[in-house]
């Protein structure tokens, strides 16, 4: 027999979530975020800052990820409210991402290989 | 709080969360699969495109029945714009969200409308990317790279469209004052599907359109 009540249940949901002014803060750190990529990829490619193109230009992929995952990870957490809903939630949101990462890197990894044999 | 005693009435469940919340996150979980393999897809083509036109460089492409010098595809600004607005959309629905579990009926009819507005918009936006595409010659079969362009951002443009639907329908209910405090969770459900959209853009912008 399962331990629930007849009341309706509050344990796992009752948790606050953040107010609009978190979202407000989050919304503008995303714009940043985002103006930040596309300025990389500018300085990158040289269409600004034609001075700062050697250094940044390797650094592009990198950045873009970091960027990328930060915005994600924001509104993950706080749009999403996995920072205040149950773990659950989280690991059923964790588990298919890391799947998801395996399952990229394996078919680039595959594929990869693929047209190095083919090349040869 | 009102909004977290709005969302906590709901029937006895074993992991004590609403069960169409636990089923939008397990369908957002596979979800990720699903895109990973598309973007996935993506990356392991590209570049391999014999023929243009190409992202983001000059190339030779077959156009209007002869050979000849097709321009770069994308247009950064314009999908910048997209994304920005995507991006306030996800803010838009959560301020929304927050209206319909405080009983704000004036701040929850705002900005759901304006989020509605924003989907609309981007899947409008990418309609208009997809049609000026196929009059500079890119196909759906041309190359490589229109196949898997086509199949990644399309899918994901389909769920925009879908989630704007289904918000949209949510807008309707709000207006007749059928969204109340202890039906928000309805919203909740379909903001969290509407923040997946977001996050799913949020990785392929960078990877699709900033990555050379």
């Amino acid at each position: 027999m399962s331990n629930a009540t007849a009341m309706p249940q509050s344990h796992e949901e009752a948790h606050e979530h953040p107010g609009p002014s978190t979202y407000i803060k989050i919304a503008l750190v995303l714009f940043v975020l985002t103006a930040l990529e596309v300025l990389v990829y500018e300085i990158g490619h040289g269409g600004v800052m034609r001075a700062l193109q050697g250094t940044v230009e390797p650094l592009v992929v990198p950045l873009l990820i970091v960027l990328s995952a930060a915005k994600f990870a924001l509104v993950a957490m706080f749009y999403m409210h996995l920072k205040s809903d149950g773990k659950l939630l989280s690991g059923i949101f964790v588990f298919p991402i890391i799947l998801a990462i395996c399952l990229a890197l394996a078919l680039i990894g595959l594929f990869s290989v693929v047209f190095l044999l083919v090349k040869r | 709080m009102a909004h977290a005693d709005a969302h906590a009435l709901h029937p006895p469940t074993s992991t004590g969360i609403e069960s169409r919340k636990l089923a939008i996150w397990t369908f957002i979980g596979s979800e990720c699969l699903f895109f990973a393999s598309l973007i996935s897809t993506y990356l392991v083509y590209k570049g391999k495109s014999l023929v243009g036109p190409l992202p983001h460089e000059v190339s030779q492409c077959m156009l209007h029945g002869k050979m000849q010098q097709c321009e770069p595809m994308f247009e950064i600004p314009l999908v910048t714009f997209g994304t920005a607005v995507l991006l306030f959309s996800s803010f838009f629905v959560v301020m929304a969200l927050n209206g319909a579990q405080t009983g704000n009926r004036k701040k929850l009819l705002t900005w759901l409308s304006l989020t509605v507005l924003g989907g609309l918009f981007f899947a409008a936006m990418q309609i208009y990317e997809f049609t000026h595409f196929y009059h500079k010659g890119l196909g759906y079969t041309t190359n490589l790279f229109s196949q898997t362009f086509y199949t990644l951002t399309g899918f994901h443009g389909s769920h925009v469209t879908l989630g704007a639907i289904w918000l949209g329908t949510l807008l309707i209910q709000a207006f007749r004052g059928k969204l109340t405090p202890d039906k928000a969770v309805n919203l909740e459900i379909a903001a969290l599907y509407w923040h997946f959209v977001d996050v799913v853009w949020i990785v392929i912008f960078p990877v699709v359109y900033l990555m050379r």
